[in-house]
């Protein structure tokens, strides 16, 4: 049966007030869609999780939609500040933090994705994260008598991917940088994979070394071309740098936040009204020319 | 004479440090910018591994950040992160870790957490460690890439994200460290200067320095920036000015 629905469908059905959600992506394949379209429906205390919460996690604490996160880097990454996220931890004091180092969030999501209690990561040692989060521990190891540090597992209740492309049963290939998408999805209770392209099965098929998440994980599939801008899907479209550049500006001024929320979130119905209003011409400068891999012989049998 | 700016020297000073050294982790912000100039000038063999999951990038353009498609295509191979943590880093594979920080103190430690004694309510909230802590403890050594002031050089950081001198028999942890105005290593457990750059004295370097800073018996002057390697800045590798505020 075809998981294929609208990205509205889609948060309403997976994402409810009070949820631990992971809108996963490292710099690549980050679903900027599925973040406006949580702010658009209004989601109030969420948890959200992210390596690095990026521009968009800016955009979902500013718009009022977090109680929380759990990150490793909170950054805009290149230009500077997450300004939004840095007034409620340095002003407000009302945005609780939950921070690891980037190994010991991959570690949360390995774990999360295996079922097991804790995972171990040589990390930590000598540094005052694990003093300021109480959640990174450390055990002995029964072989040899190694302290090494570990790190609970994360089960967010939903975690949304962005993919090249996908088949309507929620098989999922991705090419570029792979993030800990794969993770992040077999971690969660819900999984929502959003795509640049819907492929027939039989694409799919053609190469299953590619697919990074099996349609057995994914409970909606979302076509949403373009849904990462500004951040990038590899080989369709380049990262929009200009605009990351530009959040430094309206992040730093509580105003010209909300009219920026206002104007392009609040007003655009869905992705494809946002995407008429950046206007065709926005995509010239960031489409590449192809560059293809060479093709593999899987054989016939 | 050719004139350069601080952070040409910096850049250039950062590039140089990494001749000889065959496989790099390359950190956020500065660091971005050296290592390309490092594989155009003394390291040509240098393998850039970046955070994001890729090994033996060749860099068709500066990226702007350490997720740039850029970095992806061409590269000598692309991984999930789990695997780039677990078996490029903590397995062994890095030489040099090589990272930028908002803040260090005399013993090497840095901080990219939070500015002000209280975790909980900062005066500025930074970024964290993101890779960093990872890196300075599974790399064979570390070298440090950043702007020195007295806010930046501390007597004592107000959190450890990650820490300079590592219990790891197997590595090495912060070795050096290269600034705008010079160059340090360890003497013992505390960082010395080495190294002045051309028209910096001595008395401008303790001016920036939050520490009593203890000069290296064999003081020596770092050579200038090159015309190849102020070209290949200005024109090639950032002509945006992106990096070289």
């Amino acid at each position: 049966m075809s998981k294929v629905v609208s990205m509205a469908e889609a948060i309403a059905w997976a994402v409810s007030d009070g949820d631990c959600v992971a809108v996963e992506g490292f710099t690549h394949l980050i679903s900027f869609a599925a973040g406006h379209e949580i702010i658009r429906q209004g989601r109030r205390n969420l948890t959200l999780c992210r390596m690095t919460p990026d521009v968009v996690y800016d955009q979902l604490v500013g718009a009022g939609v977090a109680r929380k996160l759990v990150f490793s880097w909170l950054g805009n990454p290149g230009v500077g500040s997450l300004h939004a996220i840095r007034r409620r931890v340095e002003n407000d004091g009302d945005l609780e933090l939950e921070e690891y180092s980037h190994f010991g969030m991959l570690g949360r999501y390995i774990a999360g994705a295996a079922r097991l209690p804790f995972y171990p990561v040589r990390s930590f040692t000598g540094s005052d994260l694990a003093a300021a989060n109480p959640r990174i521990a450390s055990v002995t190891s029964p072989y040899d008598g190694e302290t090494i540090p570990v790190v609970p597992p994360l089960n967010p209740d939903v975690t949304v991917v962005h993919a090249q492309r996908g088949d309507s049963e929620g098989n999922i290939q991705a090419w570029g940088l792979l993030g800990c998408q794969k993770e992040a999805a077999f971690a969660a209770d819900r999984v929502v994979a959003v795509v640049e392209e819907l492929v027939d099965e039989s694409v799919i098929r053609s190469d299953p070394n590619r697919v990074l998440i099996p349609g057995v994980k994914v409970d909606a599939v979302v076509v949403c071309p373009m849904g990462a801008h500004p951040s990038y899907a590899q080989g369709h479209y380049d990262r929009d740098n200009d605009f990351y550049v530009a959040w430094e500006r309206i992040s730093r001024d509580p105003t010209a936040l909300e009219s920026w929320l206002d104007e392009w979130v609040y007003s655009t119905r869905d992705h494809s009204a946002y995407l008429a209003k950046l206007g065709d011409d926005h995509w010239k400068t960031l489409t590449p020319g192809p560059k293809f891999a060479y093709p593999v012989n899987y054989g016939e049998y | 004479m050719t004139s350069w700016t601080r952070s040409e020297m910096l850049v250039v000073a950062g590039a140089r440090a990494l001749a000889g050294t065959r496989v790099c982790f390359v950190g956020v912000g500065l660091p971005n910018l050296a290592v390309t100039l490092a594989q155009r000038t003394v390291a040509p063999e240098l393998e850039l591994v970046y955070e994001s999951g890729v090994y033996g990038s060749r860099p068709s353009r500066q990226p702007l950040s350490i997720g740039d498609p850029c970095l992806v295509t061409g590269s000598g191979a692309v991984t999930p992160m789990p695997e780039l943590f677990q078996y490029y880093l903590q397995g062994g594979l890095v030489d040099v870790g090589f990272l930028g920080a908002a803040q260090l103190d005399r013993h090497g430690n840095v901080n990219t957490t939070v500015i002000g004694n209280d975790y909980g309510n900062p005066t500025v909230r930074l970024p964290g460690s993101g890779g960093a802590c990872d890196i300075a403890l599974n790399a064979g050594e570390v070298l440090l890439l950043m702007r020195q002031s007295r806010r930046s050089f501390v007597e004592r950081v107000d959190f450890i994200t990650t820490p300079g001198r590592i219990d790891d028999p197997s590595r090495k942890g912060l070795t050096r460290v290269v600034t705008d105005l010079g160059e340090y290593r360890f003497d013992g457990n505390e960082l010395v200067l080495t190294s002045l750059h051309p028209g910096v004295d001595v008395d401008e370097v303790h001016e920036a320095t939050g520490w009593p800073l203890r000069v290296a018996d064999d003081l020596t002057h770092t050579e200038p920036p090159r015309e190849e390697e102020l070209s290949l800045l200005r024109d090639e590798l950032d002509p945006g000015r992106v990096y070289l505020k």
